[in-house]
């Protein structure tokens, strides 16, 4: 009896289901509307809802101007991802599994520390940094962003490591592995999916990152995209098919987790301690 | 029982401390740096009077609470107050009920629901700077579409981002976009663990969708809600980029929060005030605080559960 009822609330609830991903998904629609639209069509009233006649002069704009932002940023994301993974892994094996004293505080503290807003942050790195020559350097960047990922790497890792089973590791150890060869032998191979889920996430944060790009490195030369595009707006607001164009492409990375890595992401958000 | 071996065993019990500290040593050392020292450094900050050649040859000259009495006495303080109250009440209102809605209407499967709500996180997953300046673009009062399609339904120009009638609502509806993704995938996920039998069991007893959700929904979905608010408020607090990409928090402090102020002064000015910066900062972590430790409780209370 529930079949056929059920067949047409479906076909209209998946209609109703993609008008509401086209109103939420406007502006990004809009974004690469306004990345293929000529120069002298960005003023046109009323605007072109259609690309019917699209330009890629704010791509060649974008990648001429822009390539080394995008290869700073992509430097800079892999460099955050290593240093949150050394710092992280071990931390997350020591809490699930060797139970240090003082395990509970420090569930306490990352916990904090997911709370400190990054511009309080932004000014006590620039208070460090100005003095060790730091400031304006990839390296000062990589260890601001980094804060931003490790607290919830920890986390996760903790509470994915406690899952595995204590026998796989007691039958490691009558082998004769010591505690450094069952982490390596046995934990990271087991934590693949949530080094994964780590992994994308503080690439992603580092990528998307503007508040420590924008005042440890606001002097540079070597910028990342984030500020790329920030200095762009500043400079001349109407090359906006540019500005968009440039938007498009750094948002390659977040299209490619969406279509690549979809259950990881998930996995991570309802971790519950994600960054929004 | 473990426990039990552990202290038996005493010296190989220690070694094992020892282990597990060694192993724990990177975090301790990398929170001591990088979180506690900066922190450090904040406070440090805000009871001197830092310029910028005392920053450099290190020499500021100690205040005391001198630069807290002063930002409370700002005229910015009491409208970055309020600005930062609406703002992120309202941020985490309307995130709360459009992501609620949208995780009940996906809850049951129909065709295309797998991808139309992946599709949803996309917001959530574009750098700010690309969804800061589409939605600038977008508002724009002279060429944006927001105001062509307005002007379609003969509403006049609305200078959304230059008029401090409307800056922070205008702020406030790009956060919005940007928070529903997170509440969606938390709620949708909070739903999951609510019994079938209780919907069917209702259902038997003739109660319409209105009242399940009512009655079975949201009472059921309570800690999960608490706990997707708390979250959503500890984040919104601390939000900059966002602001200070559209508006600058301007015109006029119109849409200044006290997170934007700490950077306009510190960062966002030709001339840095870091004491007066890092002690709204530092205010700011004091209200974060107060909210994590509700969370924190929450948290307790739910695993106690």
């Amino acid at each position: 009896m529930r079949g056929p009822m059920k067949a047409p609330t479906r076909a209209w609830k998946t209609v109703v289901g993609v008008v509401l991903v086209a109103v939420m998904l406007f502006p990004v629609y809009w974004m690469f509307n306004v990345s293929l639209t000529k120069t002298g069509d960005m003023r046109a009233d009323p605007p072109h809802w259609f690309p019917w006649d699209p330009t890629f002069e704010g791509y060649a704009a974008a990648l001429g101007q822009q390539l080394p932002a995008l290869a700073t940023s992509l430097f800079i994301g892999l460099g955050t991802v290593a240093l949150t993974l050394v710092v992280a892994l071990p931390a997350g094996y020591s809490l699930a599994k060797l139970r240090p004293r003082g395990a509970g505080v420090m569930d306490f503290l990352l916990l904090v520390a997911q709370m400190i807003p990054a511009v309080v942050m932004a000014m006590g790195f620039y208070a460090i940094y100005i003095r060790l020559g730091l400031l304006n350097t990839v390296a000062g960047l990589i260890v601001a962003d980094s804060t931003l990922a490790v607290p919830f790497a920890v986390l996760l890792f903790r509470a994915f490591m406690a899952g595995i089973p204590r026998e796989l590791m007691a039958a490691a150890q009558i082998d004769g592995a010591g505690t450094w060869r069952t982490f390596r032998s046995i934990i990271l191979p087991l934590s693949r999916n949530s080094v994964i889920t780590v992994s994308l996430f503080a690439f992603l944060w580092a990528w998307s990152d503007f508040i420590f790009a924008s005042t440890l490195n606001r002097n540079s030369d070597v910028i990342p995209i984030t500020l790329g595009i920030f200095r762009y707006i500043g400079n001349n607001t109407t090359q906006w098919n540019s500005i968009m164009a440039t938007a498009v492409i750094a948002s390659i990375p977040a299209a490619f987790l969406l279509v690549i890595a979809q259950r990881y992401i998930a996995a991570g958000v309802t971790a519950g301690a994600v960054k929004d | 029982m473990a426990a039990l071996v552990t202290r038996a065993g005493g010296a190989r019990g220690r070694s094992r401390q020892w282990t597990a500290l060694a192993f724990l040593a990177p975090l301790v050392i990398y929170l001591l740096i990088f979180y506690a020292y900066p922190l450090y450094r904040n406070i440090d900050l805000s009871v001197h009077d830092y310029t910028p050649r005392a920053f450099v040859q290190g020499d500021p000259e100690f205040t005391g609470p001198a630069n807290y009495l002063d930002i409370v006495s700002d005229d910015t303080f009491l409208r970055a107050l309020r600005n930062t109250a609406l703002f992120t009440l309202g941020s985490i209102a309307a995130q709360y009920a459009l992501g609620l809605g949208l995780a009940v209407f996906f809850h049951r499967h129909f065709r295309l629901s797998v991808v139309l709500r992946a599709l949803f996180l996309v917001p959530w997953l574009l750098p700010l700077i690309v969804s800061a300046s589409t939605w600038s673009w977008m508002l724009n009062s002279e060429n944006g579409i927001v105001n062509s399609v307005l002007q379609a339904f003969g509403i006049g120009q609305i200078n959304w981002l230059t008029s401090p009638d409307t800056s922070l609502l205008s702020v406030t509806i790009a956060n919005i976009w940007l928070g529903i993704p997170f509440n969606l995938v938390i709620l949708y996920a909070g739903l999951q663990n609510i019994p079938d039998d209780l919907y069917e069991a209702a259902g038997l007893d003739g109660a319409n969708a209105w009242q399940r959700f009512w009655r079975i929904t949201f009472p059921l979905l309570r800690p999960v809600s608490a706990i997707t608010l708390l979250l959503g408020l500890i984040y919104t607090l601390k939000v900059v980029d966002i602001i200070w990409i559209m508006t600058k928090g301007g015109p006029a402090d119109a849409s200044t929060t006290l997170a934007t102020w700490s950077y306009r002064e510190a960062f966002g000015t030709g001339q840095p005030d870091f004491s007066p910066a890092a002690a709204v900062g530092n205010l700011l972590i004091l209200i974060a605080f107060a909210a994590g430790l509700v969370h924190v409780r929450l948290q307790r209370k739910e695993a106690n559960a």
